[in-house]
């Protein structure tokens, strides 16, 4: 954790809140191609319920270790997932950003996301936190980790692109 | 059966075909039969899963679950046994226990702190014997307590019958059900391989829960692992990759009421097959940027199959699909909703190596599995359309009309066998 009072450069600070801008409009825009390039390779990307985190249990709804398997997470919700198609729209809070000493960051914030079926009502879709780990990575800022641990326990029937 | 009963037009009338190959639209969005499924199928004469022992290890652990729509706790006691009891106080139906787990050395109503012991013994309550007062004339007198002839053991929370098999804890309200393996009957040897002694007997390791909320009726997800017709078809992942498609040597066993099954599988190569042809699902050309996901390792205790995903009726699947082991729980919410519950496990002992490769592997299951969060997309959609007018029926005619096993996976023999049982016990 941030010392209290320590202060995060302006400029990384910008950088982070420019990098969350651009990923959530990615996955709202559901320009999903782009999304695992917000990513290093070896990345790991998880989307966990609080119940199992709390609890010290390992599962997770998405649990992917690399690029690669978020590559094959888009093709699977673009060519081999049904699923009736919904919009997503993510409202992420303030950056909770932590310096660490090997040069990466560790930013937390929370987020909602709301889901918009056709023909329906905007409903409140997942709601949780991000615990996320990043790192500057051929000169540009990436995730080397995402964790997305919603509070909620129950996915309302079932869960699609990424958060 | 002590149930209101509406269904005033007559079986005839609700089970209009006439046979249990078209399963009319009106039993998966009726509240009359959903009333009567509960007071039959979840609340008298079947067991119902409640949970795996492993998720209670220790002395006065519990875990809050449903049988039903009913709350029910299953327990740890001092004596190492496990208890389950209705979550529902004998004084004035509180629903007092507010975790869905922890640990307690005894359960202590929050309304009049009446007390229970962790078999769901009451035992004690706060001025049972009255309050004693001093009169202003010096005298004593007792005020209030229970009537002499009010008795602890007669006043206990709800105590459910209790079967534990291979770690996996049922139960049910009916003390007259019959006994566990034979309610099991001829899929109990699947349910062993799976969690019998006869395997070689280790203790269970849990790796956490999937909780999702579908909008359709409970039976359509017993039909959903009743039907191995849709796999191969719905199922990009399985087709493709030879988990699961119409040309695999298979297996389809139930018991000798039809209630339960097991799909049994033998994964082969995948590939280019007559069986691929025209299956849209199948994409010749797709590959895994990353196979870690299917890296598959042949675990002794399958003895063969790849995959056996078991249906224990009413509220329970079972899921052994090659290194992916869960259990999968029906909690009904009206005829037109239901809550499902994944427990993913492996094994104790296991190496730390195959319980990633399970976690890896678990991408496939759960509410955005490769291989399920369609599933649940159909299930909805089947019971929109169910509920856009009033009448119609399904048609489970392939492979014909009967009932019982069979000897490959293109067949809906398992869901007509399951409706003919439940013709039986609904009298529909």
């Amino acid at each position: 954790m941030n010392a209290p009072g320590k202060l995060v450069a302006v400029e990384l600070r910008y950088a982070l809140e420019d990098l969350y801008a651009r990923y959530v409009k990615c996955l709202d825009d559901a320009a999903f191609d782009a999304w695992p390039e917000f990513f290093t390779e070896d990345c790991r990307y998880t989307i966990r319920s609080r119940e199992n985190h709390d609890r010290g249990y390992p599962l997770a709804l998405l649990d992917f270790e690399s690029r690669g398997m978020l590559k094959d997470r888009v093709f699977g919700i673009t060519q081999t997932l049904y699923h009736q198609p919904y919009h997503q729209r993510h409202v992420v809070g303030p950056l909770l950003v932590c310096p660490g000493d090997d040069g990466s960051i560790t930013v937390e914030a929370s987020y909602a996301v709301f889901r918009t079926k056709q023909n329906e009502l905007s409903e409140v879709f997942n709601v949780g936190r991000y615990v996320d780990v990043v790192v500057e990575d051929a000169g540009a800022l990436k995730f080397r980790e995402k964790r997305c641990i919603y509070d909620g326990a129950l996915i309302p029937n079932s869960l699609i692109y990424p958060i | 059966m002590n149930a209101p009963d509406k269904l005033a037009d007559g079986a005839a009338a609700v089970w209009n075909t006439g046979r249990e190959s078209r399963v009319p639209y009106r039993v998966y969005t009726d509240e009359e039969i959903y009333k009567r499924e509960l007071e039959r199928l979840f609340y008298a004469g079947h067991w119902c899963y409640v949970g795996l022992a492993a998720e209670i290890p220790n002395h006065g652990d519990f875990k809050r679950t449903f049988i039903g729509e009913r709350q029910v706790i299953m327990v740890r006691d001092a004596d190492g046994g496990i208890n389950v009891v209705e979550n529902r106080c004998a004084h004035r139906g509180v629903v007092f226990c507010q975790q869905n787990f922890g640990n307690a050395k005894d359960f202590t109503c929050p309304y009049h702190q009446w007390n229970y012991d962790l078999k769901g013994n009451l035992t004690g309550l706060p001025f049972r014997r009255g309050v004693r007062v001093k009169c202003e004339d010096g005298s004593a007198k007792v005020n209030g307590g229970m009537p002499a002839d009010f008795k602890l053991e007669d006043n206990g929370l709800a105590k459910l019958k209790v079967a534990v098999k291979g770690g996996v804890v049922f139960a049910s309200f009916d003390h007259a059900v019959e006994d566990l393996d034979s309610y099991l009957g001829e899929v109990k040897p699947w349910f062993e391989r799976a969690f019998g002694e006869g395997r070689d007997g280790r203790g269970l390791k849990i790796l956490g829960y999937s909780r999702q909320r579908i909008p359709g009726n409970w039976k359509l997800m017993q039909e959903n692992i009743k039907d191995p017709y849709h796999p191969g078809l719905l199922h990009t992942w399985f087709v493709t990759f030879g988990l699961w498609r119409a040309d695999q040597r298979s297996e389809m066993v139930t018991d000798r009421h039809g209630r339960h099954g097991a799909m049994v599988g033998y994964r082969n190569s995948g590939g280019r097959a007559d069986v691929t042809q025209g299956v849209s699902s199948f994409k010749e050309h797709m590959k895994l940027q990353d196979e870690r996901v299917l890296d598959v390792v042949p675990e002794a205790w399958w003895n063969g199959p790849t995959a056996c995903m078991q249906t224990i009726f009413p509220s329970l699947i079972i899921q052994h699909n090659v290194n992916s082991v869960s259990t999968r729980q029906i909690i009904p919410l009206g005829p037109n909703a239901f809550d499902f519950v994944w427990t993913h496990f492996g094994f104790a002992d296991e190496p730390e190596e195959m319980t990633r490769r399970r976690l890896r592997q678990a991408n496939l299951f759960g509410p955005a599995g490769y291989v399920s969060a369609d599933d649940g997309e159909v299930v909805e959609l089947s019971q929109d359309g169910f509920l856009q007018r009033e009448g119609g029926n399904t048609v489970c005619e392939l492979d014909g009309t009967g009932t019982g096993g069979a000897p490959h996976n293109v067949t809906e023999t398992l869901i007509r066998g399951m409706y003919a049982y439940y013709r039986k016990v609904m009298e529909l």
